[in-house]
């Protein structure tokens, strides 16, 4: 019997290429919402908007160049894992809002 | 000096409190005087408080939980006393201060106290012997897990004798349990001992996790793990995936206590209403970590005692991930009232009926694995039995409380009680129970007394009915959960009846006590010399009972799911022959975890207490204690192949050589 279901595992060590490719889009993703903020070219929700989405973009980054997140670490459970706790904590998060606007809504005087 | 802390913290005005400290003293100088005169303090230093051997930290826990639950059911049969005399102009004997107290005291240590470690005992038992691991993953974390969750225990005792305990209700909603409306010590005995043995369960979620994940022996795959496995490794992913909620919640509702911020209180922006919504984000999931490894423990009986292979294993590991993902989706459903409108009620009731799905398909996994199976009725069958028919019944009231329409009728009225008793007695308790007579004789050597177990089965079965039917019914009239007293004497029949049903539950208690005095009096008669007394089918029955302490001389191999059972039928041993032994990786026994912990109980009493300089240098010995612990070196050892070859040479007999008469010999004698 193959002992691989129970031996494989460990993540790669990545590579100098994807830290150099992790850096620099991680200075990209950063310099963006900074420029925007500091030249004034977007306000209000768009702007909150951009900052949101390219803070998200750097941590899927920053997890697949620096913390070697790909399909095959530790036999798949990294990245199992990861997509279990975004799930909860987007269940418990957005359902936690959803739950709390309507209550306040309902039972809130004024 | 001492902050809250005086002479008055100490309720000698009244006697039912000064009795009850009076019988723990009583019972604890008893141990004392007994260790001491038996000079077994080094011993049980030695071998028991400072082992890392999972079976033992396993038995530790199920002592605990079972010297727990004589507490807890001690605070059931003052409530249900109380409330068979206060009836009308009667007002019983409890004033409500104290009634209130008992009501806390009797879920918090239910559930964390009783429940959680039956599971995680159960758990630390059989766990790597089903995977055919020699330990857990971190042995040394796992002693610290149980210590913490020993010294909370510890705390909630401490809380009769010096102050009181939370008058909240078990989950302590804000803003009763602030510091404007309970200025008291009591919720703050209850904040630390939740935080003190959350920290405990949380390491135990990751611990089992990584141990099933990584120490599987070679050649079971996930879909050839025992179902008792899969649904532990379910319920520590929720361990995992939901405590952290608890954590944070009993953290910000102690900064409204100690640091007077606003996050429940109903002024300062504070919102209570989120309190009871975090709260039950992690409660819910909670009641799931409860019996997710009891639907485990009677699929493993019911299959060996049935002679039968599980019917639907893979539907039965699927309906159980199911209901790992589905328990985070139904948490409004406790409070449904609070007035989140139709659209958030409709959303959860109808996400709530749908978690009753998987949970009945493994109903019938059950029952078409009996069906024309040769069912042997052992105490463990007869408490699945149990089970299986209140779980149902409890599974659908909670189906009728799921309808958030009738639940605006039922709520915060007897209906609940009577619920999930229905369901936690019927399913989490029946299933402990089930699993300690089942692996008793695997975890200490010997059985368990037959006669006296059944005879417990059926008073707590009979019990339990007599004691929650009532409830059932009173609430249609209008009783609701948490009263001391009602003013509608046409109650107190029925009331009478269900403080009958708990003395009957009581009468089954006894029987487990003697229970265990008599199979511990008949041990050599009782002993296990086979090692697989039930004729199992998965890997721990395929060593001696009980297990050396590296559980297998040799790591066996797997070819199929159920591993043990088909060797057996092919004549043959998972295990490799007993040749050529190989020194054997063990981790070394240590005290970090108890003195840890014990510093973590002096942080825990000194801040309940306001003593700052003490919850200052107990925070200060717990880290450096770990500091020692995380730099130590000299952490494990080898048993050398020649100590592997005497032990196996001592032991009794071969396991399998001797439980089945198919394999004599070793291959190479013909």
């Amino acid at each position: 019997m193959s002992r691989t279901a129970t031996t494989y595992g460990g993540a790669s060590h990545g590579s100098v290429r994807a830290y150099t490719w992790g850096l620099l889009l991680s200075l990209g993703l950063t310099l963006i919402p900074f420029g925007l903020v500091m030249t004034g070219a977007l306000a209000g929700p768009a702007m909150v908007a951009v900052i949101a989405a390219t803070a998200g973009l750097q941590i899927l980054v920053q997890l697949v160049c620096f913390m070697h997140l790909d399909r095959d670490s530790e036999g798949g459970w990294t990245l199992l894992s990861l997509a279990f706790t975004v799930l909860i904590l987007a269940i418990v998060v957005v359902g936690s809002l959803w739950i709390m606007h309507h209550l306040h809504h309902n039972v809130m005087p004024g | 000096m001492w902050g809250k802390l005086s002479l008055e913290a100490i309720p000698y005005h009244e006697p039912i409190i000064m009795g009850a400290v009076g019988l723990m003293a009583l019972a604890g100088l008893a141990l004392v005087a007994y260790l001491t005169r038996a000079r077994k303090w080094g011993w049980l230093w030695n071998e028991w408080l400072t082992s890392v051997d999972h079976k033992k930290i396993g038995l530790m826990y199920l002592l605990v939980a079972l010297v727990m639950l004589l507490r807890g059911f001690a605070d059931a049969l003052m409530m249900r006393a109380q409330l068979a005399l206060a009836a009308g102009e009667a007002l019983g004997y409890l004033p409500p201060e104290h009634y209130d107290q008992i009501f806390t005291a009797h879920g918090v240590i239910m559930i964390f106290f009783v429940a959680m470690p039956l599971v995680i005992g159960l758990m630390n038992i059989v766990v790597p012997l089903q995977i055919g691991a020699r330990d857990v993953a971190f042995p040394f974390l796992n002693s610290l897990s149980f210590w913490l969750f020993a010294v909370s225990a510890l705390l909630v005792n401490v809380s009769l004798a010096l102050g009181e305990f939370a008058a909240t209700g078990w989950l302590a909603y804000a803003p009763l349990s602030g510091i404007e409306f309970s200025p008291g010590v009591g919720v703050d005995y209850w904040i630390w001992a939740l935080q003190i043995s959350g920290v405990g369960t949380l390491l135990t979620g990751v611990n089992f996790f990584v141990t099933i994940l990584k120490m599987r022996a070679p050649g079971m795959t996930m879909m050839r793990m025992p179902v008792f496995t899969w649904t532990a490794l379910c319920t520590n992913v929720l361990i995992i995936a939901a405590f952290p909620i608890l954590t944070v919640t009993v953290a910000l509702l102690s900064l409204d206590r100690y640091l007077g911020m606003h996050f429940f209180t109903n002024d300062g922006g504070g919102n209570a209403m989120m309190y009871v919504n975090l709260i039950w984000a992690w409660g819910h999931p909670e009641v799931y970590i409860l019996i997710l490894p009891m639907f485990g423990v009677f699929s493993e009986v019911i299959a060996t005692f049935s002679r039968k292979r599980l019917f639907g294993y893979t539907t039965l590991v699927w309906a159980t991930v199911v209901i790992t993902l589905a328990s985070f989706i139904v948490w409004l459903h406790h409070f449904f009232t609070m007035g989140a409108g139709a659209n958030v009620n409709a959303f959860f009731g109808i996400a709530t009926m749908l978690i009753a799905i998987p949970t009945g398909v493994k109903i019938f996994n059950w029952l078409f694995t009996m069906y024309r199976g040769r069912v042997r009725f052992t105490t463990p069958v007869l408490w699945t039995l149990g089970f299986m028919v209140t779980f149902t019944i409890g599974g659908m009231t909670g189906v009728m409380l799921a309808l958030p329409g009738l639940n605006f009728v039922l709520h915060n009225s007897l209906f609940v009680i009577a619920h999930f008793h229905n369901v936690i007695i019927g399913g989490v308790v029946f299933g402990a129970m089930a699993g300690l007579a089942y692996w008793f004789p695997k975890a200490t050597g010997f059985t368990l007394d037959e006669t006296w177990g059944k005879r417990a089965f059926w008073c707590w079965l009979v019990g339990f009915y007599v004691a929650f039917v009532p409830l059932y019914v009173l609430s249609f009239h209008g009783a609701v959960r948490r009263m001391n007293h009602y003013a509608n004497a046409d109650w107190q029949p029925m009331m009478i009846i269900a403080a009958l049903g708990s003395l009957i539950i009581l009468a089954g208690i006894v029987c487990q006590v003697i229970q265990l005095v008599v199979s511990v009096r008949d041990r050599e008669k009782n002993r296990d010399l086979s090692g697989d007394p039930w004729d199992g089918r998965t890997l721990e029955w395929a060593t001696t009972s009980p297990p050396p302490f590296y559980n297998f001389a040799h790591t066996p191999v797997i070819a199929e799911r159920d591993a043990f059972w088909d060797a057996k039928r092919r004549g043959e041993s998972p295990l490799p022959e007993a040749r050529d032994y190989q020194p054997i990786h063990m981790p070394r026994n240590t005290g970090a975890g108890v003195i840890i912990s014990l510093f973590a109980f002096g942080l825990g009493f000194a801040l309940v207490w306001h003593i700052w300089w003490l919850a200052g240098l107990s925070a200060l010995g717990a880290f450096v204690a770990f500091l020692v612990r995380a730099f130590a070196t000299d952490i494990d050892y080898y048993v050398g192949a020649e100590e592997v070859a005497r032990i196996e040479a001592g032991r009794p007999a071969h396991p399998t050589a001797s439980s089945s008469s198919l394999h004599e010999q070793p291959q190479e004698a013909f």
